[in-house]
Order: structure tokens, then C-alpha cells, then sequence
């Protein structure tokens, strides 16, 4: 109990040096729903930091409460206790600093690829021709310039995942996060478009917070692995991520030697039974 | 893009062509002439005195009634009365289910309240309203675009609303991260997600607002295809009944079908 308590101390005193390191900041959040049959506490007491450019993934059991550390984060809900901090402002509502990435491409079907890209610029109410530019070069870098005035369905799985992530960057957040993306795809897809949106945001240099119940998918991205508790979720292990490969992407990871090593002691921690 | 539009048709893939060609040759052929013998024989029967034409009416008769009413100038006034209620009927139908039914999704607090009120309109035929309609609105055209409003609106409403609460919670909750209010969400997602649901009510509620309409001129009016066939059976006369009814009839597939042409025209795009 002391032990902690001093960590506790010591690590909120890092923090505050190193306060501006940090882009996101968790502090003792906790999340209560109410419903008729009763109290669901979701999440209890998790602290977390996230340093700028980094890649973090957060595991845990199912329905332990992943998704909503996501929707509070994202500001869509608010938490019953403790806070948020992004760039060490308080978070109130949806920030334009933080883009989400949902589970399916949801590309709207109505839309052209270009029309679903611009449709954050055009929520917010920030479509000036500079960031319509930008969000072109988007297109035109990730190489969807020549399918900008196709319909979703006329692209493939990978494509529309791209498109997705385009739509995402074209608000130009600093972090993004990835709520199970990727999960609707086939095994093979994904791991493609694994490789190719992590390539993406390492060039576009954003912090990223991926949630998945994949254990290789979060070591092969990650920096750090967040592994959750059951519910109420806390944070039960962080496992700092370090593969001795150049140039590292999530397939190169795969083969690392490190891997199996990682993957072995984040499974024992998940203790999963059938 | 397939492979048999990229290379040259194989010679399995004309024999499959020539196939489908000959096969919907045959059914149209089939349709015509189930058309032809029906009318032919109805001709026959009545001129061999196997049925009684004055009961029955027959096909050369129609033809005569039908010249009769060309030349007295009354066909265009009484299709084109009943075409213009019935589109008014339908097209208001639409419009005021639409608004009635976003206002619903609005307020779930007020689509809540009003659910049981739904329930019992829309069991409620509306048939029975006429007298009330008459005496509110008086015998006019204004009695017969209400009853097809009647018929269609309470069906306009559910169907809409469903669309719309049945619309993906993660796409709404894709634009709520970029900070779409309420509108936006309503403009953004949830009426494009239904342009499909609506186009659809579209089409049920021509067919609603035909037999409101038809209605309606049985109950008041003084002029319509409806008010024929009601005229036609008072005075005995089939001959105009049937003329009538065949109008009708091609009156409102005809409707129907620009239904489905614009639907095909506006929802080009929506891919699937």
C-alpha cells in the first residue's frame, strides 16, 4: 500500500515536470452507468499518460470496459469521476484535437469518396480552402486522388479503410484513436491494412491509442501495451513494447523474436478461460 | 468489371444470351396475348348472348363510351381531377409524414407520448372518417385530399420513423466526434441514411392515396373517375363503370411506374 501510494506520488510528480510531454493525461478516472436493474461500474480509478507520437494499445477481457475509456476520451461521454487533460486543457465534449477511427469504415454510401473525406471539415464548420487542399494532398499522397469521385461501394475493403483514415486525418487531430479498427475485416485484409494505417501514422507523426481484444495486433503496433482488468476495468500491466528490427512495421514485428515473448506474458494476463 | 465485358463473348456466353433474349421474348408474348384473349373472348360471349352485356358491359361497348366521353371533352376534366387529387393526396402525405415524422425523432420524449395515439389511428380505417371529413371540410375536393391524407399519413409516419431510429448508432456516433449537433446529425446521416426509406413511402403512398381518393369521390364529389364508376352504378349503366375502371387503372400504374423512375433516377447513386 505504501509502495504504491509513493509511486503514486512519484509518478504525478514526473508528470508534472514533464507535464508538456504528455498529450493526453488520464487522471482516477472512474465511469458508473445507471440503468433500471442497477449500478454498472465500468471503469475504476485508471491513470494513464501518452506521450506525443507515441503508439499505445489497450487490451483486456471483453466487455471490460475498452470502449468506453474510448468514448470519454473522445468526449462523447463523461466520465462520473476524475479527468481528462488533452494538451493540458480539461476535455469538454468531442475536442478537434482528438479524430476517431469506429470499428467499420462507415463510409457513407450516399457520399463520394472525397464528399465522405471533407465530412469532418464540413461538421465543424471549417471547410477553407487550405484544408480542403489538405485534405486533397491527403488523397493524393495515400494514393485515392484518381478514386476521389467514386462511390464506397466501388472500392475495396483496404481502400475504404485508407479513405476512412483520410476522412479522420483531414481534421488534422493529433491523436487518434482507434476504436477495434480493422476487426470487420478478413484476417488476411487486415493484416495489410494493419501495416498500411500504421505506416500512415507514423509519416503523419500522430499519437495513436488503439483498443482491440487482438493480442498480436496490439504488440505488433504498439509502444506501450495497456493490459485492462476485467470489470471495473483498471489498469492491471503496462508492457513497454521494444523490438530490436529497423525500420519496424507490424508485419516485421510479427517476426521478431520478441514477439512470442510478449504475447506469452500479456496472454497470462488476460487469463482467459474457455 | 467482369471478365466477359473485358474479352470477347465466348461462344457459351452468346448461346447464354440468346437464351435470356428468347425467354423474355416468350413471356411477353405470353402477357400480350393473355390480355388479347381475355378481352376477344369477353366480345365473343356477350355478342353470342352467353352473358348479358348489360350486366357485364362489353369490350366494343367500352370503346364506344370511351369515344363518347373523348368527344364530349369530359375524359381529360374527370382523369385529370382524379390525377390532381390523387397527386396532392400523396405528395402532401409525404411531406407532412416526413416533418411529422423528424419531429418525432427529435423529441423522443413526445414520440413517447404519442405512440399509443399511433397505434390506434393506424388500426382505425379510415374509411370511417368520411362522414366526419364531409361535414368538416364540405363536399368538395377539399374532402377527398384529406381522406387520401388520412389513408397515407399515420403509414407515412411509422415507416419514416422507423428508418430513421433503425439508422447505424456508429455512424452517428462517427459524426458526433467531429462535434455534429443535432441537425447535423439529422442532415448528415440520418435523412440521407433514409433517402431510400422515403423514396419508398413514396410509392406506398400512391397506391394509399388512389384509394383515398376513389374514396373520397364515391363519398361527395361531382366529377372523377370515382364519381363515374359511383354514377355509372346508379344509373345502370356498366359500360361506364368498366371504361372507368380500365382508366383507372392505367392511371395509376402509370403514376406508379414515374414513382418507380424517379426513385431509379435518385437513388443512382446509392450503390448496392
Amino acid at each position: 500500500m505504501l509502495y504504491s501510494e509513493i509511486r503514486l506520488m512519484f509518478v504525478n510528480c514526473l508528470q508534472e515536470v514533464f507535464a508538456l510531454e504528455y498529450i493526453v493525461e488520464i487522471n482516477g478516472l472512474g465511469m458508473k452507468y445507471q440503468s433500471l436493474n442497477g449500478e454498472i461500474n465500468a471503469i475504476e480509478n485508471i491513470d494513464l499518460s501518452v506521450k506525443k507520437g507515441e503508439f499505445i494499445s489497450i487490451v483486456g477481457p471483453s466487455g471490460c470496459g475498452k470502449s468506453t475509456l474510448l468514448s470519454i476520451i473522445c468526449g462523447l461521454l463523461t466520465p462520473t469521476s476524475g479527468h481528462v487533460l488533452i494538451n493540458g486543457k480539461s476535455l469538454r465534449g468531442p475536442s478537434s484535437d482528438v479524430g476517431y477511427m469506429p470499428q467499420k469504415d462507415h463510409l457513407f454510401d450516399w457520399r463520394t469518396i472525397l464528399q465522405n473525406v471533407l465530412l469532418g471539415l464540413e461538421i465543424r464548420k471549417i471547410m477553407t480552402d487550405e484544408n480542403k487542399q489538405y485534405a486533397l494532398n491527403l488523397l493524393k499522397t495515400y494514393g485515392l486522388y484518381e478514386f476521389k469521385d467514386k462511390y464506397p461501394y466501388q472500392l475495396s475493403g483496404g481502400m475504404r479503410q485508407r479513405a476512412a483514415l483520410i476522412r479522420t486525418l483531414a481534421t488534422k487531430p493529433e491523436i487518434l484513436l482507434l476504436d477495434e479498427a480493422f476487426s470487420a475485416l478478413d484476417y488476411q485484409t487486415r493484416l495489410a491494412v494493419t501495416d498500411d494505417i500504421y505506416k500512415i501514422i507514423k509519416k503523419e507523426n500522430k499519437t495513436a491509442i488503439l483498443v482491440t481484444h487482438d493480442i498480436s495486433e496490439s504488440i505488433s503496433m504498439a509502444d506501450r501495451v495497456i493490459v485492462l482488468t476485467s470489470r471495473p476495468a483498471r489498469v492491471k500491466n503496462i508492457h513497454e513494447i521494444k523490438f530490436d528490427c529497423e525500420n519496424r512495421s507490424p508485419l516485421s514485428c510479427r517476426e521478431a523474436p520478441e514477439f512470442r515473448y510478449y504475447f506469452n506474458a500479456i496472454w497470462k494476463e488476460l487469463d482467459i478461460h474457455v | 468489371m467482369s471478365d466477359s465485358i473485358r474479352n470477347e463473348i465466348s461462344k457459351e456466353r452468346k448461346e447464354y444470351l440468346r437464351k435470356l433474349k428468347l425467354r423474355k421474348t416468350a413471356i411477353l408474348t405470353t402477357q400480350i396475348a393473355l390480355l388479347v384473349l381475355f378481352f376477344i373472348s369477353w366480345e365473343i360471349a356477350a355478342n353470342l348472348k352467353l352473358i348479358d352485356p348489360f350486366i357485364t358491359s362489353q369490350p366494343s361497348r367500352m370503346v364506344k363510351t370511351f369515344q363518347n366521353l373523348y368527344k364530349g371533352g369530359e375524359l381529360f376534366q374527370h382523369v385529370g381531377i382524379t390525377c390532381l387529387e390523387t397527386i396532392v393526396g400523396f405528395l402532401l402525405g409525404t411531406i407532412t409524414g416526413t416533418v411529422i415524422a423528424i419531429i418525432l425523432w427529435w423529441s423522443e420524449f413526445l414520440s413517447r407520448v404519442l405512440e399509443p395515439y399511433l397505434v390506434v389511428l393506424n388500426s382505425l380505417p379510415k374509411v370511417a372518417l368520411g362522414p366526419i371529413i364531409i361535414v368538416w371540410m364540405g363536399a368538395g375536393p377539399g374532402s377527398i385530399i384529406v381522406m387520401a391524407l388520412a389513408i397515407s399519413l399515420i403509414v407515412t409516419i411509422m415507416e419514416v420513423l422507423n428508418g430513421f431510429l433503425t439508422v447505424d448508432q456508429d455512424k452517428i456516433k462517427l459524426v458526433q466526434t467531429f462535434g455534429a449537433n443535432r441537425l447535423q446529425i439529422l442532415t448528415k446521416v440520418v435523412i440521407p441514411a433514409n433517402f431510400g426509406t422515403i423514396i419508398n413511402s413514396l410509392k406506398i403512398n400512391v397506391g394509399l392515396s388512389w384509394v383515398g381518393v376513389i374514396m373520397g369521390e364515391f363519398l361527395v364529389s361531382k366529377a372523377g373517375l370515382g364519381y363515374l364508376i359511383i354514377y355509372g352504378g346508379q344509373v345502370f349503366q356498366l359500360d361506364l363503370v368498366m371504361t372507368s375502371v380500365i382508366i383507372l387503372a392505367i392511371a395509376a400504374t402509370l403514376m406508379y411506374q414515374g414513382v418507380a423512375y424517379l426513385e431509379k433516377l435518385l437513388v443512382k447513386n446509392n450503390g448496392h
